[in-house]
Protein backbone atom coordinates (compact mmCIF):
# COMPACT_ATOMS: atom_id res chain seq x y z
CA UNK A 1 0.00 0.00 0.00
CA UNK A 2 1.00 3.63 -0.97
CA UNK A 3 2.29 5.63 2.45
CA UNK A 4 0.31 8.71 3.47
CA UNK A 5 1.58 11.21 0.93
CA UNK A 6 1.64 9.09 -1.80
CA UNK A 7 -1.64 8.05 -1.67
CA UNK A 8 -3.05 11.81 -1.55
CA UNK A 9 -1.02 12.53 -4.58
CA UNK A 10 -2.83 9.50 -5.96
CA UNK A 11 -5.85 11.10 -5.02
CA UNK A 12 -4.83 15.01 -6.31
CA UNK A 13 -4.62 13.16 -9.93
CA UNK A 14 -7.23 11.17 -9.68
CA UNK A 15 -10.29 13.87 -8.61
CA UNK A 16 -8.52 16.45 -10.65
CA UNK A 17 -8.50 14.72 -14.10
CA UNK A 18 -12.32 13.93 -13.13
CA UNK A 19 -13.11 16.86 -11.72
CA UNK A 20 -11.87 18.89 -14.90
CA UNK A 21 -13.52 16.89 -16.87
CA UNK A 22 -17.25 17.60 -16.05
CA UNK A 23 -16.62 21.19 -14.91
CA UNK A 24 -14.74 22.44 -17.97
CA UNK A 25 -17.43 22.01 -20.45
CA UNK A 26 -20.06 23.76 -17.92
CA UNK A 27 -18.75 26.68 -17.07
CA UNK A 28 -17.19 27.32 -20.67
CA UNK A 29 -20.40 26.46 -22.09
CA UNK A 30 -23.46 29.32 -21.03
CA UNK A 31 -24.69 29.85 -24.21
CA UNK A 32 -27.94 27.73 -25.64
CA UNK A 33 -27.60 25.19 -28.49
CA UNK A 34 -29.80 26.70 -31.12
CA UNK A 35 -28.89 24.50 -33.98
CA UNK A 36 -31.51 21.76 -34.19
CA UNK A 37 -28.92 18.76 -35.02
CA UNK A 38 -26.39 19.37 -31.62
CA UNK A 39 -29.62 19.71 -30.11
CA UNK A 40 -30.95 16.53 -31.30
CA UNK A 41 -27.25 15.16 -30.43
CA UNK A 42 -27.53 16.39 -27.24
CA UNK A 43 -30.79 14.35 -26.75
CA UNK A 44 -29.45 11.20 -27.39
CA UNK A 45 -26.43 11.29 -25.41
CA UNK A 46 -27.16 10.00 -21.99
CA UNK A 47 -29.63 7.04 -23.36
CA UNK A 48 -26.61 5.70 -25.57
CA UNK A 49 -23.91 6.46 -22.95
CA UNK A 50 -26.00 4.62 -20.36
CA UNK A 51 -27.06 1.82 -23.08
CA UNK A 52 -23.47 1.34 -23.83
CA UNK A 53 -22.08 1.26 -20.26
CA UNK A 54 -24.89 -1.81 -19.60
CA UNK A 55 -24.67 -4.04 -21.92
CA UNK A 56 -22.32 -6.41 -22.76
CA UNK A 57 -20.94 -4.96 -18.81
CA UNK A 58 -23.87 -5.96 -17.02
CA UNK A 59 -23.38 -9.80 -18.36
CA UNK A 60 -19.55 -10.16 -16.31
CA UNK A 61 -20.62 -8.16 -13.54
CA UNK A 62 -21.92 -11.29 -11.31
CA UNK A 63 -20.87 -14.50 -10.21
CA UNK A 64 -22.56 -16.59 -13.04
CA UNK A 65 -23.84 -15.68 -16.45
CA UNK A 66 -27.07 -17.12 -15.85
CA UNK A 67 -27.44 -14.77 -12.72
CA UNK A 68 -26.81 -11.82 -15.02
CA UNK A 69 -28.96 -12.12 -17.15
CA UNK A 70 -32.07 -12.59 -14.64
CA UNK A 71 -30.91 -9.56 -13.22
CA UNK A 72 -31.13 -7.85 -16.67
CA UNK A 73 -34.46 -9.05 -17.72
CA UNK A 74 -35.82 -8.30 -14.52
CA UNK A 75 -34.71 -4.94 -15.00
CA UNK A 76 -36.23 -4.77 -18.10
CA UNK A 77 -39.20 -5.69 -17.46
CA UNK A 78 -39.62 -3.70 -14.32
CA UNK A 79 -38.46 -0.59 -15.79
CA UNK A 80 -40.69 -1.35 -19.02
CA UNK A 81 -43.48 -1.46 -16.53
CA UNK A 82 -42.01 2.15 -15.46
CA UNK A 83 -41.42 1.33 -11.81
CA UNK A 84 -39.01 4.09 -9.96
CA UNK A 85 -34.89 3.30 -10.33
CA UNK A 86 -34.37 1.66 -6.90
CA UNK A 87 -37.44 -0.31 -7.22
CA UNK A 88 -35.60 -1.14 -10.65
CA UNK A 89 -32.22 -1.61 -9.09
CA UNK A 90 -33.11 -3.71 -5.89
CA UNK A 91 -35.42 -5.70 -7.76
CA UNK A 92 -32.58 -6.30 -10.42
CA UNK A 93 -29.86 -7.70 -7.28
CA UNK A 94 -32.73 -9.05 -6.02
CA UNK A 95 -33.04 -11.71 -8.83
CA UNK A 96 -28.89 -12.43 -8.98
CA UNK A 97 -29.59 -13.08 -5.41
CA UNK A 98 -31.79 -15.55 -5.49
CA UNK A 99 -30.58 -17.14 -8.70
CA UNK A 100 -27.13 -17.50 -7.31
CA UNK A 101 -28.28 -19.39 -3.94
CA UNK A 102 -30.36 -21.39 -5.94
CA UNK A 103 -27.44 -22.24 -7.88
CA UNK A 104 -25.16 -22.56 -5.27
CA UNK A 105 -27.06 -24.58 -2.40
CA UNK A 106 -29.63 -26.63 -3.75
CA UNK A 107 -28.40 -26.99 -8.10
CA UNK A 108 -24.78 -27.92 -7.33
CA UNK B 1 -41.74 30.43 -21.85
CA UNK B 2 -40.38 26.96 -20.68
CA UNK B 3 -41.21 25.46 -17.23
CA UNK B 4 -38.35 26.04 -15.04
CA UNK B 5 -38.28 23.53 -12.24
CA UNK B 6 -36.48 25.43 -9.05
CA UNK B 7 -37.46 24.02 -6.03
CA UNK B 8 -34.89 22.20 -3.44
CA UNK B 9 -37.70 20.47 -1.88
CA UNK B 10 -38.00 18.68 -5.33
CA UNK B 11 -34.77 18.19 -6.30
CA UNK B 12 -34.29 16.22 -2.82
CA UNK B 13 -37.22 14.26 -3.53
CA UNK B 14 -36.06 12.86 -7.53
CA UNK B 15 -32.51 12.38 -5.54
CA UNK B 16 -33.56 9.74 -2.99
CA UNK B 17 -33.52 7.20 -5.53
CA UNK B 18 -30.55 8.20 -6.85
CA UNK B 19 -28.60 8.03 -3.20
CA UNK B 20 -30.56 4.49 -2.41
CA UNK B 21 -29.20 3.27 -5.77
CA UNK B 22 -25.59 4.53 -4.84
CA UNK B 23 -25.69 3.33 -1.33
CA UNK B 24 -25.49 -0.33 -2.74
CA UNK B 25 -23.00 0.28 -5.40
CA UNK B 26 -21.01 2.58 -3.39
CA UNK B 27 -20.96 -0.51 -0.62
CA UNK B 28 -19.92 -2.80 -3.67
CA UNK B 29 -16.73 -0.23 -4.03
CA UNK B 30 -16.04 -0.52 -0.07
CA UNK B 31 -15.40 -3.55 -0.15
CA UNK B 32 -13.58 -3.64 -3.51
CA UNK B 33 -11.28 -1.16 -1.93
CA UNK B 34 -10.53 -3.12 1.41
CA UNK B 35 -10.50 -5.88 -0.53
CA UNK B 36 -7.41 -4.64 -2.68
CA UNK B 37 -5.80 -3.19 0.90
CA UNK B 38 -6.99 -0.25 1.21
CA UNK B 39 -8.04 1.84 4.36
CA UNK B 40 -11.37 2.15 5.26
CA UNK B 41 -10.91 6.47 5.49
CA UNK B 42 -8.81 6.03 1.94
CA UNK B 43 -11.89 4.42 0.25
CA UNK B 44 -14.30 6.91 2.01
CA UNK B 45 -11.69 9.63 0.74
CA UNK B 46 -11.99 8.65 -2.94
CA UNK B 47 -15.87 8.57 -3.02
CA UNK B 48 -16.53 12.04 -0.95
CA UNK B 49 -13.51 13.85 -3.83
CA UNK B 50 -14.48 11.51 -6.92
CA UNK B 51 -18.23 10.64 -6.83
CA UNK B 52 -17.94 8.29 -10.07
CA UNK B 53 -18.20 4.56 -10.23
CA UNK B 54 -16.81 3.45 -12.93
CA UNK B 55 -13.60 5.65 -12.83
CA UNK B 56 -13.23 4.81 -9.14
CA UNK B 57 -13.30 1.15 -9.97
CA UNK B 58 -10.54 1.24 -12.38
CA UNK B 59 -8.08 3.79 -9.69
CA UNK B 60 -8.41 1.00 -6.58
CA UNK B 61 -6.04 -1.40 -8.60
CA UNK B 62 -3.38 1.00 -9.93
CA UNK B 63 -3.41 2.46 -6.97
CA UNK B 64 -3.05 -0.73 -4.37
CA UNK B 65 -0.66 -2.01 -7.40
CA UNK B 66 1.74 1.54 -6.87
CA UNK B 67 0.93 2.37 -10.83
CA UNK B 68 2.47 5.40 -12.41
CA UNK B 69 0.23 8.72 -11.98
CA UNK B 70 0.14 9.21 -15.49
CA UNK B 71 -1.33 5.71 -15.71
CA UNK B 72 -4.12 7.24 -13.18
CA UNK B 73 -4.46 9.99 -15.13
CA UNK B 74 -4.91 8.77 -18.61
CA UNK B 75 -7.51 6.08 -17.11
CA UNK B 76 -9.33 8.75 -15.37
CA UNK B 77 -9.51 10.75 -18.91
CA UNK B 78 -10.60 8.04 -20.71
CA UNK B 79 -13.20 6.10 -18.33
CA UNK B 80 -14.36 10.01 -17.42
CA UNK B 81 -14.55 11.34 -21.03
CA UNK B 82 -18.61 10.46 -21.10
CA UNK B 83 -18.73 13.20 -18.51
CA UNK B 84 -17.50 15.63 -21.23
CA UNK B 85 -20.50 14.92 -23.61
CA UNK B 86 -22.71 14.82 -20.42
CA UNK B 87 -21.80 18.39 -19.38
CA UNK B 88 -21.78 19.67 -22.68
CA UNK B 89 -25.42 18.26 -23.03
CA UNK B 90 -26.48 19.48 -18.99
CA UNK B 91 -25.20 23.08 -20.06
CA UNK B 92 -28.31 23.36 -21.82
CA UNK B 93 -30.71 22.36 -19.13
CA UNK B 94 -29.30 24.76 -16.93
CA UNK B 95 -31.83 28.06 -15.80
CA UNK B 96 -31.00 31.34 -16.05
CA UNK B 97 -30.74 31.37 -11.67
CA UNK B 98 -27.76 29.27 -12.56
CA UNK B 99 -24.64 31.52 -11.60
CA UNK B 100 -21.09 30.74 -12.84
CA UNK B 101 -19.87 29.63 -9.01
CA UNK B 102 -23.03 27.26 -8.96
CA UNK B 103 -21.51 25.53 -12.43
CA UNK B 104 -17.84 24.76 -10.38
CA UNK B 105 -20.38 23.34 -8.08
CA UNK B 106 -22.88 21.09 -9.77
CA UNK B 107 -19.90 19.95 -12.62
CA UNK B 108 -18.82 18.12 -9.34
CA UNK B 109 -22.30 16.64 -8.74
CA UNK B 110 -23.20 15.82 -12.54
CA UNK B 111 -22.37 11.88 -12.13
CA UNK B 112 -24.77 9.62 -14.80
CA UNK B 113 -27.72 9.17 -13.03
CA UNK B 114 -28.15 13.03 -11.51
CA UNK B 115 -27.23 14.03 -15.60
CA UNK B 116 -30.37 11.65 -16.49
CA UNK B 117 -32.79 12.68 -13.93
CA UNK B 118 -31.74 16.47 -14.35
CA UNK B 119 -32.07 15.60 -18.13
CA UNK B 120 -35.18 13.91 -17.93
CA UNK B 121 -36.90 17.14 -16.38
CA UNK B 122 -39.60 19.36 -18.80
CA UNK B 123 -37.88 22.57 -19.13
CA UNK B 124 -34.89 23.90 -17.18
CA UNK B 125 -33.41 23.07 -13.89
CA UNK B 126 -32.36 25.86 -11.35
CA UNK B 127 -29.83 25.41 -8.92
CA UNK B 128 -31.81 24.83 -5.81
CA UNK B 129 -32.89 21.79 -7.91
CA UNK B 130 -29.30 20.52 -8.59
CA UNK B 131 -28.49 21.01 -5.43
CA UNK B 132 -31.01 19.32 -3.42
CA UNK B 133 -30.87 16.70 -6.25
CA UNK B 134 -27.41 16.28 -6.09
CA UNK B 135 -27.69 16.50 -1.94
CA UNK B 136 -28.82 12.15 -1.20
CA UNK B 137 -26.92 10.79 -3.92
CA UNK B 138 -23.68 12.47 -2.43
CA UNK B 139 -24.16 11.17 1.26
CA UNK B 140 -25.74 7.80 -0.33
CA UNK B 141 -22.52 7.62 -2.33
CA UNK B 142 -20.37 8.33 1.10
CA UNK B 143 -21.97 6.49 3.41
CA UNK B 144 -22.53 3.33 1.52
CA UNK B 145 -18.50 3.43 0.78
CA UNK B 146 -18.38 3.60 4.25
CA UNK B 147 -20.58 0.70 5.37
CA UNK B 148 -19.15 -1.68 2.66
CA UNK B 149 -15.03 -0.79 3.68
CA UNK B 150 -16.28 -1.68 7.28
CA UNK B 151 -18.56 -4.47 6.67
CA UNK B 152 -17.48 -5.80 3.89
CA UNK B 153 -15.76 -8.75 4.61
CA UNK B 154 -18.39 -10.04 6.64
CA UNK B 155 -21.12 -9.91 3.92
CA UNK B 156 -21.26 -13.81 1.90
CA UNK B 157 -20.10 -13.48 -1.83
CA UNK B 158 -23.24 -14.26 -3.03
CA UNK B 159 -24.62 -10.54 -1.33
CA UNK B 160 -21.72 -9.15 -3.20
CA UNK B 161 -22.09 -10.39 -6.02
CA UNK B 162 -25.72 -9.27 -6.10
CA UNK B 163 -24.75 -5.64 -5.62
CA UNK B 164 -22.86 -6.06 -8.75
CA UNK B 165 -26.03 -5.25 -10.71
CA UNK B 166 -27.30 -2.43 -8.57
CA UNK B 167 -25.85 0.17 -11.28
CA UNK B 168 -27.11 -0.92 -13.98
CA UNK B 169 -30.38 -1.66 -12.74
CA UNK B 170 -30.13 1.73 -12.47
CA UNK B 171 -28.97 2.66 -15.97
CA UNK B 172 -31.45 0.44 -17.54
CA UNK B 173 -34.69 2.12 -15.46
CA UNK B 174 -33.33 5.45 -16.97
CA UNK B 175 -32.85 4.29 -20.72
CA UNK B 176 -36.12 1.98 -20.75
CA UNK B 177 -39.06 4.71 -20.47
CA UNK B 178 -38.34 6.96 -22.99
CA UNK B 179 -37.06 4.12 -25.20
CA UNK B 180 -40.81 2.84 -25.05
CA UNK B 181 -42.25 6.79 -25.58
CA UNK B 182 -39.88 7.30 -28.86
CA UNK B 183 -38.87 4.95 -31.40
CA UNK B 184 -35.95 6.60 -32.41
CA UNK B 185 -34.45 6.99 -29.00
CA UNK B 186 -35.29 2.94 -28.91
CA UNK B 187 -33.39 2.47 -32.22
CA UNK B 188 -30.59 4.71 -31.26
CA UNK B 189 -30.28 2.64 -27.33
CA UNK B 190 -30.20 -0.80 -29.37
CA UNK B 191 -27.69 0.63 -32.25
CA UNK B 192 -25.44 1.96 -29.43
CA UNK B 193 -25.71 -1.40 -28.03
CA UNK B 194 -24.82 -2.94 -31.01
CA UNK B 195 -21.83 -1.19 -31.57
CA UNK B 196 -20.93 -1.67 -28.12
CA UNK B 197 -21.08 -5.29 -28.40
CA UNK B 198 -18.90 -5.20 -31.42
CA UNK B 199 -16.28 -3.23 -29.74
CA UNK B 200 -15.94 -5.75 -26.79
CA UNK B 201 -16.62 -9.10 -28.72
CA UNK B 202 -14.58 -8.47 -32.10
CA UNK B 203 -10.65 -9.06 -31.80
CA UNK B 204 -10.01 -6.66 -33.89
CA UNK B 205 -11.12 -3.77 -30.79
CA UNK B 206 -9.85 -6.08 -28.14
CA UNK B 207 -7.18 -3.01 -27.83
CA UNK B 208 -8.99 0.08 -27.27
CA UNK B 209 -9.65 0.45 -23.63
CA UNK B 210 -13.07 0.22 -22.24
CA UNK B 211 -13.60 4.30 -21.64
CA UNK B 212 -12.55 4.78 -25.10
CA UNK B 213 -15.49 2.27 -26.60
CA UNK B 214 -18.41 3.98 -24.06
CA UNK B 215 -17.46 7.40 -25.77
CA UNK B 216 -17.07 6.27 -29.51
CA UNK B 217 -20.42 3.89 -29.59
CA UNK B 218 -22.22 6.84 -27.27
CA UNK B 219 -21.02 9.28 -29.82
CA UNK B 220 -21.72 7.63 -32.91
CA UNK B 221 -25.11 6.40 -32.21
CA UNK B 222 -26.10 9.76 -31.09
CA UNK B 223 -24.75 11.45 -34.29
CA UNK B 224 -26.48 8.51 -36.60
CA UNK B 225 -29.56 9.41 -35.04
CA UNK B 226 -29.49 13.35 -34.47
CA UNK B 227 -29.37 12.96 -38.51
CA UNK B 228 -31.84 10.98 -39.29
CA UNK B 229 -34.01 11.68 -36.41
CA UNK B 230 -33.78 15.19 -35.51
CA UNK B 231 -36.21 16.15 -32.61
CA UNK B 232 -38.67 18.14 -32.50
CA UNK B 233 -37.97 21.88 -31.91
CA UNK B 234 -38.77 23.19 -27.94
CA UNK B 235 -40.04 19.50 -27.42
CA UNK B 236 -38.18 18.11 -24.79
CA UNK B 237 -39.77 15.11 -25.97
CA UNK B 238 -38.60 12.98 -22.59
CA UNK B 239 -40.75 12.88 -18.78
CA UNK B 240 -39.97 12.78 -15.72
CA UNK B 241 -38.36 9.46 -15.28
CA UNK B 242 -38.07 9.47 -11.34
Amino acid sequence: MPDIMKFFIYLLVMAGVTYLVRMIPLVLIKKKVTNRFIKSFLYYVPYSVLAVMTVPAIFSATSYLISAVIGFAVALILSYMEKSLIVVASSACAAVLVTEIVMRYVVL
Amino acid sequence: MKKMNDSFPEGVKDGIPIGLGYLSVSFAFGILAVGAGLDIWQAVIISMTNLTSAGQLAAVPIIAGFGSLAELASTQLVINMRYALMSVSLSQKLGENVRLRDRFLIAFCNTDEIFAVASGKEGSVGRHYMLGLALTPYIGWSLGTLLGAVAGNILPDVLVSALGVAMYGMFIAIVVPPSKKSRPTALCVFTAIAMSCIMNFVPLFEKIPGGFVIIICAALASLIFAIIAPVKDENEEVKENA
